[in-house]
Formats: C-alpha cells, structure tokens, sequence
C-alpha cells in the first residue's frame, strides 16, 4: 500500500534520512523503533509529507505523493496520523475535533458538484452532442453530511466510552482521554493507514495502557498502522513488523520474534540492551 | 472662573434647549462607526497581511506579496493619519474619480491605517498558537487556508483580543481628527457648540467627559468577553 523507494531527507546539510526503502503492505503492523535522533520522528512526518522529502519517492495507492505536483490534501485524507501530543483542535468541543474534517471535506466536495452542474449548461453548449455531460447527481445534503458524521463520531467516542464528553473542549480531558480522541479524530476519515509518532511518550504511566489497547483492537481490526514508540513491550505484542532504525538508515528488518531474541546487527544488539 | 455656573447654564441652554444634543448624538455615532467600521477593516487586513507574512516563502507569489504587505505596513505606519486622510480625500479619491464623503473617507482610512498596525498584532497572534494545531489540520486533509481559518486564527484572535480591545480605543481616540476632511465627529460638534456660544470650557470639558465614558464601557465590555472566552475553555 505505501512503497517507499529510497526516501532521503537533509535539513541544511544534514542528512537525516538516507535513503530509506521499505514496503509497507494492507494490514501491517510495522513498529518503528531507534535511538533518539535517528530519524523516526522525520521518517514518520515523510510518509504524509508533514515534512518534504528532498529525495526519492512515497508511493501511497499507486501515486507518488512526493512530487509536488500531486494534491496532497486529498491523499493525507486516508493516512491518518497521531502525535506525541495529541493536537487537538483546542478551539473545538471533542465531537466538533472529530467531525470538522469529515464534514468540511464532504461539503466541499458537495458545492463543487453543485457548482459543476450549475454551469453544465453553459460548458455543455461549446460541446458537441454526443459529449454533453450529465449533471452529476447529487444524493446528499449539508444537513445529512452533518447528522451523518455526528452519528459517526459519537459511535466513534462511544466505542472510547468517551461519550459524555462529546461537548467538552479538550482542555478538560486528561491525557490518555485526549489521545484517544485524537485517534478516533483519525478514524472518521476512515484512512487506510494511521501513522502514530510515539503516542504514548507523553502520558502519565497509568495511562499508557488505554491508549495502548485502543491501539490493540485496531490492530485486530486489520488497520494498517506505522507506528513510532519506545513500548518494546507493545511493539513484541502487536507488530507484525520491526523497523530498527539509526542514522537514518533501516538497519534491520525482521519480525518482532526475531528481533527482540535474535538481533542481528551490534547497534540493534546495544539498543535493546540499553532499553530491555 | 467666578462665573462658572453662568457658563454650564449657557451650555445646558445650547444642549438642550436648541437641542445642540441631537448633533452631538450623531458626532458620536460617527465616531463610533468609523472606529467599528475601522477596526473591522483593520482586522481583515490586518490577518490577510498576517498571514502573508507567516506563508513558506519557497514560492514566487507569496514572495512577492510579502513585499507588497511591507511596503503598505511601511507607508501606513511612517505617516500620521492626518496626512493619510487629506491625501485619501484631497489627492488620491479625486485622482480615481472616486467620490466620498468624509465620513466614508474616514472609515476606509482607519481601517487601512489600523490593518497595518494589527498586522503586526495578528502575526504574533498566530505565532502563538502550538505549531501542532496546523499539523493536526494538514494531517487530516485540510488545507493551509481552511486550518489557519477554522483552528489557528480563530485561537490567535482570543489571544490578542486584549490588544485588540486597546487598538479599538487608541481608534476611538485618533478619530477625532476626522474633521480635517469634513466629517462631524464628537469633536467637530462641540467645537460649534463652542463657537456659537463665544463658550470653550464647558463643551470641551463635557466632550473629554464622553471620551473618558466611552473608553469606560469599552474596557469593560473587553473584560467581559475575555472572562467569557476563557469560561468557554473549561465549558462542562
Ligand atoms: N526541522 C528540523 N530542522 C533541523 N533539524 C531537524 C529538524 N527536525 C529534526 N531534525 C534533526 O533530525 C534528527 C532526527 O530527528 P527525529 O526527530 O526524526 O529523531 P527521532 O528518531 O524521532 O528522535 P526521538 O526518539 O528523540 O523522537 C535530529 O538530529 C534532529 O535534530
Ligand atoms: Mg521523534
């Protein structure tokens, strides 16, 4: 699903990436892990092109979202990502942080058939019989697009037990609360895959685990997830997938299983003895 | 000074039995309007010229906008308002062939002379505002311009609404030389107040009055709306 061929990436003269090329398949579970400073972070933000790769290619879905030519707004919609902080909109209730995407996007999607069919008439008269368009039909209304991602989003906050506090602001909630939100804020995109950059570091310890088994379930649901952390504990569990990196560079590839018990490289072998 | 109450009761005479207040009803009305009407130009200009500022700059238009926003900041910041309203209404309208009223004149140039001003005032408004809040927009698909419309700049706006509040009373202040293109604002209609009574003491005293009420009420009402924002923060 994303095929990431020598992916490079330098700030000024330094080179933080270096050529990284990995595949990253439907229903992975791919953990991400490395020294502080090796890139991960950085690594993360190329795939969605948070930051600009400065060299090779990202192809998500058969497109290469690298080039700066394509829309990268319409692509970021089915790769959701999660932050160490969680970023939600503080000026936004939860159920408003979770919808506003949904809803903006589909409405604008709505007013440009709309618009589109209003000067069909005026196009189709430069065009010949046999290629005059249809108006596109149009199924939908702004009120239902709203009562549709309401009903989705409060789903979405029941499935967290987080529904009555669909009409607070973020600022009440506790932290493992705001990153709950903050990844059900994702779902309702319904992406194909969520990136996650260390979803936890920022917790208090006595609530890592309910974000960690919100993580869990959708793992078990299939969700493709590319996910930074420092929870060797979760990654053993949960990934299918063990990306070591350091330098900017993938220095092992294995499974969990492997890995954890048998590390091939020296950097992978000290790593795991600094943090095991 | 002896004969300090002969001159209240010319005043009062003036003010209410030639019903001097009606004019000083609509000094004040104009003087509101163009600080409002200023301040709302002021603000849309003032986050257009904001956001240019903060825009990557790797592309060609935003470069060459951001040197246009200097150049109008500069202009409007280097001169006073008095000389921006005589060269709006005497030079730069009439080589337009636009026709205005003072008022009208007013209004745009206090609007296009405090968009400068809030520029400045937005930018760190929305300087302030956790870089993650436009990540998080970008990262679920808006665009730059839907994210800083709908999540940065609304939070940058409550930030500065203090300095917000303050530009709006420097604006009610300054407005007061409107006269100069012939707009009857506060001052204008005291100042006749004054002269048909051969009387300045008492007028001016009262119009210092009304300015010191308006900035008054306008302060506490910024009280208010500040103690109402940050309640919407911890809403249950
Ligand atoms: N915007 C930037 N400008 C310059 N250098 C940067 C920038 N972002 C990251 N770097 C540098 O790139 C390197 C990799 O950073 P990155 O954040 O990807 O590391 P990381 O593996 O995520 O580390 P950590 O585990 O501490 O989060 C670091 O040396 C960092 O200083
Ligand atoms: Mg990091």
């Amino acid at each position: 699903m994303i095929d990431v061929i020598n992916l490079e990436k330098h700030f000024g003269d330094k080179n933080v990436l270096d050529g990284i090329s990995v595949k990253i398949n439907k229903g992975d579970i791919v953990c991400i892990i490395g020294p502080s400073g090796s890139g991960k972070s950085t690594f993360l933000r190329c795939l969605n092109c948070m930051e600009d790769p400065t060299g090779g290619q990202i192809i998500f879905n058969g497109v290469d979202i690298a080039d700066f030519s394509v829309d990268i707004n319409v692509h970021r919609r089915k790769m959701g990502m999660v932050f160490q902080h969680f970023n939600l909109f503080n000026n936004k209730t939860v159920i408003e942080n979770i919808m506003l995407a949904p809803v903006h996007i589909q409405t604008q999607e709505l007013n440009k058939a709309k618009r589109k069919n209003l000067l069909l008439p005026i196009t189709n008269l430069f065009k010949s019989a046999d290629k005059k368009e249809a108006p596109v039909a149009i199924t939908t209304t702004k009120a239902q697009i709203k009562a549709d991602a309401k009903e989705n989003a409060m789903n979405l906050l029941k499935r967290i037990g987080l529904e009555e506090k669909a009409d607070v602001y973020p600022s009440t909630l506790s932290g493992g609360q705001k990153q709950r939100v903050a990844i059900v804020r994702s779902l309702a995109m319904n992406p194909d895959v969520i990136l996650f950059d260390e979803p936890t570091s920022a917790l208090d310890p006595e609530m890592v685990g309910e974000v960690l088994d919100l993580m869990k379930s959708l793992a078990e649901e299939g969700l493709t997830m590319i996910i930074v952390t420092h929870e060797m504990g979760f990654a053993k569990e949960v990934a299918n997938r063990v990306l070591f990196i350091d330098e900017g560079k993938i220095m092992e590839e294995a499974s969990p299983e492997e890995f954890f018990s048998n590390p091939k490289t020296a950097r992978a072998k000290d790593f795991l003895s600094k943090v095991l | 000074m002896g004969n300090f109450d002969v001159k209240v009761q010319r005043f009062i005479d003036i003010f209410i039995g030639k019903q001097a207040y009606l004019q000083v009803l609509e000094g004040l009305q104009n003087t509101l309007t163009i600080a409002i009407i200023g301040l709302i130009i002021g603000i849309i200009i003032g986050t257009l010229i904001a956001v240019v500022r903060i825009v990557p700059k790797y592309k060609l238009l935003p470069r060459v906008l951001n040197v246009i926003c200097n150049i109008y900041v500069e202009t409007f910041r280097g001169t006073p308002i008095v000389v921006q309203l005589l060269i709006f209404y005497y030079v730069l309208l009439p080589l337009l062939g636009i026709r205005m009223t003072g008022l009208e004149v007013s209004m745009l140039v206090f609007g296009l002379n405090s968009g400068a001003y809030i520029s400045e005032i937005m930018r760190s408004g929305i300087l302030s505002v956790d870089g993650g809040q436009m990540e998080a927009g970008r990262a679920v698909g808006l665009s730059f311009g839907t994210t800083m419309i709908k999540i940065v700049i609304p939070q940058a706006i409550k930030n500065i609404l203090p300095t917000l509040g303050n530009e709006f009373i420097a604006l009610i202040k300054e407005t007061s030389v409107v006269s100069f293109v012939g707009a009857t604002d506060l001052y204008l209609v005291f100042n006749r107040i004054g002269s048909s009574s051969y009387e300045f003491m008492v007028p001016y005293i009262v119009m210092a009055f009304i300015y010191i009420i308006l900035v008054l009420i306008i302060s506490a009402g910024i009280k208010l709306m500040e103690r109402s924002l940050r309640k919407s923060d911890r809403r249950n």
